[in-house]
């Protein structure tokens, strides 16, 4: 069978891993693709994986009622999807529906969640990965609040 | 050496001046203020006034004697006759057919003839000379004032409360940029004056004077007597080391103190001889048909100064303090090479709050 | 500072507005208007990308707006145009056959010369496409002289981003990457969803080899020089064009000082590292 490590070190989010990190997370990867219109995951949903999206675009939406789904923030390659799956209660807080048909490789979260515990120095280097991606949305999505293009007219 | 003439051959030059076409500007008392304005004999000269000068304050005062030239600087330089207060531009009109002209406004005044610059005053020319000669784009309005202008300095022999010409090095003494200079010599029954020439065109105007030759004595008195007004000066501004300062005191503490008084009243950049800024304005009569471009001084302390859509770069008080502070002091030097304040003093008496940039320097200095 | 490629200054007197009648208007948005226009005295306006001129609506007034035609024709002189005051929207009520007045060309110029032989990065924001136009144009020209090209473009909706035609023929070319973004969008929008900075670290440029060009709110610049920085691109090759409050257009005025420049004349084009300290203190 053909393995997944060489598209899991190539992969930005995970770029200049040991090749033993990339070994223990490829263990608990999949590869999947999705279509466009599709959903990765939908709001309120058991959030029991998360995403490295590799090619094409899923877009993060909320629905409102009256607008309807407003997007708040599309993803890309080289970028991860997904965070809910760290706490409990380990529930999606959005819809991600696939604007473009997406290849991705899908971690399942029990099983990255018991090898972090295991090992805590891989856990400590994921979650400075995860952590600088935080910083980036939180600071984008400050960005976005101050609406810096001005009101038209 | 220098000449010497009386109180006659004063009235002479003026009327020399008269006669060749200037229209003369010197210092009268209006409104309780020695201000620059038209003057066609010497009885419109200040005879025996002076005045006190402190921060936020000013009154004339007799002096007790007959001294023509007794004051120090009133509320107007000679700014307002190079650089108008309010000039037009431009003027667009449309005709029946709807077409358009738009022409440059050319109108000159007379020439005119500055009677009685000071230093700091003659300093102050000379700084918007850069500002409106120098550049690419030469002022037209300002150009043609100031072509044509015959200048008569006076040397200042007192100095003001609020003068501090000689930290800037502009003062007391003229020593360049005139045609004409005069030192009074205030001696019991009148005065005499020792004039210095400075340009062929000075001299050809004294030639139609009556004087004589100064002696030695004469011309010494004369400038120990510019020394003198050296030696009164109190207030001072170290200038050494103040540009850089200023650029790394942009966040200092003072700014605000300052702020908390200033009434951001736009009256220290009025008096001043270098302020510069204006706002450019369109006008129309009512037909639609007829549109003018006024300029007309602004001021960096105005709430409208830098908007742009959305609200004003500098909205706060703090913020126009010290942008008109560090542009006078520092940003100045690297725009035009030359510090854009003189020493006159006239932000200080004018301030109606008293703010006194020279404390404001001393503070920054002092808790930096 | 880095020397301007190209200076192009007024012809004839500088403070006189000629005649360009209007044979274009195209609508971007709802509130802006890209204008045409070809002189009607025959003195047309060359420019360098980057320039402004400063625009007269009769009997209204006047006010700076950055020049957005294509530098190798300067028989069109083109301006995009937002309404936002009295003259800004006189211009945006102007209909094919109206006149208004330009003079100009006034400021410095996209310094392209520095970009030669690097990766190209452009980054817009908002109406801040409007003057990186003709740099994009000239770049396109002179294609080969560059590595790498990429425009990242933010605005706050799909509906407010301005040469959408344009845009969509730009994103066909193989030599030309670009990347749209927008603050918020309906279901409609297929393109990125965020702001204009998420699209750096996405970008593929060679930082030690790159010459960025970003215009757009200065907050929006503040954000894009930081996200540039992060990836390693020098700031004395990142540009952007400052805006501020301009009444003559010639370094008389003093509104438009910033610290010790007058953007006017020694802008709006600056490389951030000669501005940096503008953009590090409030209200300067």
């Amino acid at each position: 069978m053909e393995t997944l490590e060489p598209l899991l070190a190539e992969h930005g989010f995970f770029r200049g891993l040991s090749p033993e990190a990339i070994r223990l997370f490829t263990g608990c990867a999949a590869n999947v693709r999705i279509e466009a219109g599709e959903y990765l995951f939908r709001e309120g949903a058991d959030a029991d994986r998360f995403y490295a999206i590799r090619h094409g675009q899923v877009a993060l939406e909320v629905y409102v009622p009256g607008r309807g789904a407003v997007t708040i923030q599309t993803v890309g390659p080289g970028e991860v999807l997904g965070w809910s799956w760290l706490f409990p209660p380990y529930r999606w807080h959005f819809d991600a529906r696939v604007t473009e048909a997406t290849r991705a490789l899908s971690f399942d979260a029990v099983c990255i969640r018991q090898k972090c515990e295991t090992d805590h120095s891989l856990g400590y280097e994921l979650m400075k990965r995860l952590a600088r991606v935080f910083t980036e949305r939180l600071e984008a999505a400050r960005l976005q609040i101050l609406d810096v293009y001005g009101r038209a007219g | 050496m220098p000449d010497i003439i009386d109180r006659a051959g004063l009235e002479e030059l003026l009327a020399v001046l008269i006669r060749r076409g200037y229209r003369v500007i010197g210092p009268t008392v209006r409104d309780g203020a020695i201000v620059c304005r038209q003057i066609t004999s010497i009885g419109d000269l200040p005879e025996g006034w002076t005045e006190e000068q402190e921060a936020g304050n000013y009154r004339l005062r007799r002096r007790g004697d007959t001294a023509l030239f007794g004051y120090t600087v009133g509320p107007t330089s000679w700014k307002p006759f190079l650089f108008p207060p309010s000039a037009r531009v431009l003027h667009a009109d449309r005709a029946a057919d709807g077409t358009v002209t738009v022409r440059q406004s050319d109108e000159d005044p007379p020439p005119q003839a500055f009677f009685g610059v000071r230093a700091c005053d003659l300093a102050a020319i000379g700084i918007q000379d850069r500002v409106f000669l120098a550049g690419a784009a030469a002022d037209p309005v300002y150009r043609g004032r100031r072509a044509a202008a015959f200048i008569v300095a006076v040397q200042c022999t007192a100095a003001g409360p609020t003068c501090f010409c000689a930290s800037m090095g502009t003062g007391p003494r003229a020593e360049h940029g005139f045609d004409l200079a005069l030192t009074e010599v205030v001696d019991g029954g009148g005065s005499v004056f020792v004039v210095e020439t400075g340009s062929e065109r000075g001299a050809e105007v004294l030639a139609g004077v009556t004087n004589r030759a100064a002696s030695a004595d004469e011309a010494e008195a004369a400038r120990d007597a510019s020394a003198r007004a050296a030696g009164q000066m109190r207030r001072t501004l170290a200038t050494e080391g103040l540009k850089a300062l200023l650029e790394a005191g942009y966040e200092h503490p003072r700014w605000d103190e300052v702020a908390a008084r200033c009434l951001a009243c736009a009256n220290c950049t009025m008096v001043c001889p270098t302020c510069f800024c204006s706002a450019v304005e369109e006008r129309t009569d009512l037909t639609g048909d007829h549109a003018e471009r006024w300029r007309r001084w602004d001021s960096c302390f105005a709430a409208g100064f830098s908007y742009i859509h959305g609200g004003s770069v500098r909205a706060s008080t703090r913020a126009r303090y010290r942008q008109w502070l560090t542009h006078k002091l520092a940003t100045w030097i690297d725009q035009f090479g030359t510090a854009g304040c003189v020493g006159c003093g006239r932000c200080i008496t004018w301030c109606p709050v008293g703010i006194d940039l020279t404390e404001e320097v001393r503070a920054i200095r002092g808790g930096s | 500072m880095a020397a301007p490629a190209e200076l192009i200054r007024p012809a004839g007197d500088p403070r006189i507005p000629r005649p360009f009648r209007v044979v274009g208007v195209r609508r971007e948005t709802r509130d802006t208007r890209t204008l045409e226009a070809v002189t009607a005295d025959g003195h047309p306006m060359p420019f360098a990308p980057g320039q402004f001129a400063m625009l007269y609506a009769f009997g209204v007034g006047e006010i700076p707006i950055s020049i957005s035609g294509d530098p190798a024709d300067p028989s069109v002189l083109t301006h995009t145009v937002r309404a936002v005051g009295a003259v800004s929207g006189a211009l945006c009520r102007l209909r094919r056959g109206d006149v208004f007045w330009a003079r100009g060309p006034y400021g410095s110029s996209w310094p392209l010369d520095e970009a030669a032989g690097r990766d190209v990065v452009v980054v817009a924001g908002g109406i801040g496409l409007a003057p990186l136009r003709p740099l994009v144009l000239a770049l396109l020209a002179g294609r080969e002289r560059y590595a790498r090209a990429w425009l990242l473009y933010g605005a706050r909706t799909p509906e407010e981003l301005l040469y959408r035609r344009e845009l969509e023929r730009w994103r066909a070319r193989l030599d030309l990457a670009v990347e749209v973004t927008v603050d918020t969008a309906g279901t409609g929008w297929r393109g990125s969803v965020g702001v204009v900075t998420t699209l750096i670290p996405r970008a593929e440029f060679d930082p030690d080899r790159t010459a960025a060009f970003v215009v757009g709110p200065e907050v929006m610049m503040r954000f894009t020089v930081a996200a540039l920085r992060k990836r390693g691109v020098p700031t004395d090759r990142i540009f952007l064009s400052l805006e501020r409050n301009m009444h003559c257009g010639v370094g008389l005025c003093g509104r438009c000082q910033a610290g010790p420049v007058f953007v006017c004349r020694d802008g709006p084009v600056f490389p951030y590292a000669a501005v940096e300290r503008i953009f590090a203190v409030r209200e300067i």
